[in-house]
Order: C-alpha cells, then sequence, then structure tokens
C-alpha cells in the first residue's frame, strides 16, 4: 500500500527539522526524569508526599461534593423501595424489638459484670473519643494500589499512622495527611497488614490485603487449620496502631494456612468514617492507670515525630 | 441569477463564518483540559474495592494522540504524567514514565504504520493501554504476583471496549475545539 498522503513530514527547513528533534529530545527525557523519580519513589515511599497531598488538598471539593451526591442517591433510592417493603418490614421489626429487649437486659447485666472485674483489676476505662470524622471522598479505582481519600486533614489533629473506621468496622489507616484531606490505606491494599484475632477465642493471624475487596488471613501458629467459614475476626490490638476487638473480616474460603475472608465494612457502603488516635498511648495510659485525657495531649505532642 | 444566496454557504461543520472566528485559546487548551479532568478520577465518589475503572487520563491522551496527530508535541507525556500521579496510587514518577514512552511508541508506530481508520486505531489503543496497565501493576510498588496480573484482566477488557467511545466523545469535543466564537473587529 502506499503510504497516505497527509503522513506529517518535517520540511527541508532546518528550523522545522531541529524543532521536531527538540521536541523528541525532550519527550525522552521526560521518560528518564519520569524513571528516575519512579526509582526513587519506590524505594522511598513517602518522598512526594507532600505535593500529593497539596495536590489532593486543592481538587477535593470536587470529592466532597461527590460524595454527598452518591450518599444522597442512596437515600434516594431506598426512600422509594421502603413504601413497597413497608408492611413486611413491620412485622419483622415488631418480632425484632420483642427479642432485642430481652438481649438488652442481658447486655446489661454482662456490662455490669465487666465492669466489675475491670474495677477488679484496677484499669480505667473509658471510650476511645474519634480524633476527627470525615467522608471517604475518592479511592484509586484504576490503580493496583488501594487508596483511598477522606475529608478530614491536618488541621483537623489527623496524623499518619491513625486507624480510620466505619461504623461497621475497619477500614485502613491514614497514611498521607494534607491541611483539609488525608490519604487512607486501605485493609484490602496489598501492602495492608493487620494483627487480628478470632472473635471467639484467641487464634491469631495476619490479615494481608489482597487489593480486590479480600483479605488474606495468615495464621501465626501454624499446624491444623481451625478456621471455619463464617469466623469473625477482630484486631487483636497487637503492634499498637488498632485498638483490640475492631471487627474486620469474616472468612469466606478455608486454604491450607489460613483463610481467604471477606472486609465486614465494605467502603463503597460507607457514609461518615471516624479517625481514632493510636491505639499505642492510650493503652500505656489505661495500664498507668492516667485519664485517657493526658494521653490524648501526650500523643499531639508525639505526633510531630515521624511514627514508624 | 440575483436571488437570495443559499443561506448555508456562509457556514460549515464548525459554525457561522461572518463575524466569528475559531478561538486559539479554546483550540489549544481543550485537549489538555479534558486529559487532567480524566486524571482526576480517582476523586469521583467511586469508592472501588478493586482496580475496576480504565485509567482514563491516559485513555483520554492516547485518543487525543490518535485522532490529532500532532496536536499534542510529543513531550505532552511528562506534563500529563505528573498530574497523573498525583492522583493515581502509583508511585510518583510511574505515570511520567509510561505516558512519555507510550508518547514515544505512538510517533514509532505512526511512522512505521501510517494509515489511519478505526480498526488500526482501535488496535493500537488496545495494544498502548494492555502495555500500560500491564507495566503500572508491575510498578505499582507492590509485591507482583499472579494475583495482581489475574486481577487487572478485567479492567483491561473493560478498557479496551470503552475506547471507541471515548474515541468517538473526542471526535465530537475536536469539533468543539475548532466551533467560531463571536470576535469583535
Amino acid at each position: 500500500m502506499a503510504r497516505p498522503s497527509s503522513i506529517r513530514t518535517t520540511s527541508y527547513s532546518k528550523k522545522a527539522q531541529y524543532s521536531a528533534f527538540t521536541a523528541y529530545l525532550v519527550a525522552a527525557l521526560g521518560a528518564l526524569i519520569g524513571g528516575g523519580l519512579l526509582i526513587l519513589s519506590l524505594m522511598k515511599p513517602d518522598a512526594f508526599a507532600d505535593v500529593r497531598e497539596r495536590a489532593a488538598d486543592v481538587a477535593s471539593p470536587v470529592g466532597r461534593a461527590g460524595a454527598a451526591a452518591r450518599v444522597g442517591g442512596q437515600d434516594f433510592f431506598s426512600a422509594i423501595g421502603g413504601y413497597f417493603s413497608a408492611g413486611r418490614q413491620n412485622v419483622r421489626l415488631t418480632r425484632e424489638i420483642e427479642i432485642a429487649r430481652v438481649r438488652l437486659a442481658e447486655a446489661q447485666a454482662l456490662k455490669q459484670e465487666n465492669n466489675r472485674l475491670r474495677d477488679l483489676l484496677g484499669l480505667t476505662h473509658g471510650d476511645v473519643k474519634p480524633v476527627a470524622a470525615g467522608r471517604l471522598i475518592g479511592s484509586t479505582s484504576a490503580s493496583t494500589r488501594r487508596f483511598a481519600y477522606v475529608s478530614a486533614g491536618a488541621s483537623d489533629g489527623v496524623r499518619p499512622g491513625m486507624p480510620v473506621l466505619s461504623p461497621r468496622g475497619l477500614i485502613g489507616r491514614v497514611l498521607e495527611t494534607g491541611r483539609s484531606s488525608a490519604r487512607v490505606l486501605l485493609l484490602s491494599d496489598s501492602e495492608s497488614m493487620v494483627p487480628v484475632r478470632r472473635a471467639s477465642d484467641n487464634v491469631v493471624a495476619f490479615a494481608e490485603g489482597q487489593g480486590d475487596g479480600t483479605v488474606r488471613l495468615r495464621l501465626v501458629n501454624l499446624g491444623i487449620n481451625p478456621l471455619k467459614k463464617g469466623d469473625v475476626f477482630v484486631t487483636s490490638g497487637a503492634g499498637g496502631l488498632y485498638r483490640p476487638g475492631i471487627a474486620v473480616a469474616v472468612a469466606d474460603e478455608i486454604i491450607r494456612d489460613g483463610a481467604i475472608a471477606r472486609l465486614l465494612s465494605n467502603p463503597a457502603a460507607t457514609d461518615y468514617v471516624l479517625i481514632e488516635p493510636v491505639w499505642a498511648q492510650q493503652a500505656r495510659a489505661i495500664v498507668a492507670g492516667a485519664p485517657i485525657a493526658d494521653a490524648e495531649a501526650e500523643q499531639n505532642s508525639d505526633a510531630a515525630a515521624p511514627t514508624p | 441569477m440575483t436571488g437570495q444566496p443559499n443561506p448555508r454557504s456562509r457556514q460549515d461543520q464548525f459554525g457561522r463564518k461572518i463575524n466569528r472566528t475559531h478561538s486559539p485559546l479554546l483550540a489549544h487548551l481543550l485537549p489538555w483540559a479534558t486529559i487532567l479532568f480524566g486524571s482526576l478520577v480517582p476523586l469521583m465518589p467511586v469508592i472501588a474495592p478493586g482496580p475496576i475503572l480504565p485509567p482514563f487520563g491516559f485513555m483520554l491522551m492516547v485518543a487525543w494522540r490518535l485522532s490529532r496527530p500532532g496536536l499534542l508535541p510529543s513531550w505532552a507525556g511528562f506534563p500529563l504524567g505528573l498530574v497523573d500521579d498525583l492522583f493515581s496510587g502509583q508511585p510518583f514518577g510511574s505515570g511520567i514514565l509510561l505516558f512519555s514512552l507510550t508518547m514515544l511508541a505512538l510517533e514509532v508506530l505512526e511512522e512505521r504504520f501510517p494509515w489511519r481508520g478505526f480498526w488500526q486505531d482501535w488496535i493500537t489503543a488496545a495494544v498502548v493501554i494492555s502495555a500500560y496497565l500491564i507495566s503500572a501493576a508491575v510498578l505499582s510498588g507492590a509485591n507482583p504476583g499472579l494475583h495482581h496480573m489475574l486481577l487487572i484482566l478485567p479492567q483491561i477488557a473493560l478498557s479496551i471496549l470503552l475506547f471507541p467511545i471515548l474515541a468517538r466523545v473526542i471526535a465530537w469535543l475536536d469539533a468543539l475545539r475548532l466551533t467560531r466564537i463571536r470576535s469583535l473587529g
């Protein structure tokens, strides 16, 4: 086939030839610089965190508006759906509330007993107060890495390392903070590793992200695999980032050295998320018997130092 | 003989001609703006459990490059990749490298296969997008395992299927780019 006449060719003009050559040179140089930066950021992942977070801050209003629209949209459709199932739901809820009343009474008894045992051990107890609340405003949905952006940043007291929770359980931890937004490493990222234990007993494992919305549970003690489908796993508190007892995942498929588990809190379905302080300082305070307020002050002073 | 002139004689596909002219700002800015907008897709309210969405910034760049060769300079991969890196979640530099290499590869391909057509453009885009997604997965900083590679297969398929639609949108934007707008004087 003949070459089409529309092809762009540089003319006999020296100037045109030079400018085409320069463009190629600059392009090749750009690729080289990119390669250099890539090697640098693979060796030191937080090298460009500053630039990235500033950019995310600038663009986060877009995400914020979108997040409101997403949640609003879900409400709208569930409101319409509600009209169709109202009668059935009413009967079911009435039945459920009767059972729940009984369970509530039992729980109150357990709580009292719990308090008595804690007093016996001399532990102070107080709920962990969240640092900030925010919305998930986006995620890296085209990359194999799993990061999300949350609409709370350093100006709200958020620091790297803090756990991010939804009402259903753990979502991930803060990786980098900007002024009004932060980047969250989701549990399903392949670099995320969370120490967990089975909720019913003390079988400990590591929950390692797989990049597709599931985690792989690797048992610490090898031997006969005691896991069963449907086992619920919670954070064990080891490592000091997450407080113990936050729901993480439910085992779905048993493999030789553990299980593949589905995450309990689907980031896509959450509206607001809470950012809690790093657990280690709280734990130290509880052991020392100091009130929680002191622990928070200590943690804020610690936060200036980089967290490992 | 002296009847009304044909009313369509004073307009073409880019609009009426009298008192109107192309805007250099629109003509040069629109491709860059759309590609940068595509790079902002990670801030869309889709919290995906895995890599699902196509790499819109990259695909828009390829679509503009294939439909209007010469409009984007061959070094365009550097600035466009840099902005993409800020939001994509990839380690900084991977976008710069891959976008730049893609622009150079497309130049070489065009030199070797200078013809144009729907199927050729689609095949070119399919090859380039697959190469980009696979290299991005390898360079993502995660342990590249078989599991990861299987994970991006649906994304590759979706991106390739979406490309003709995207190219159609770009063709429409290209007409918009050259619309005549009212000028004074």
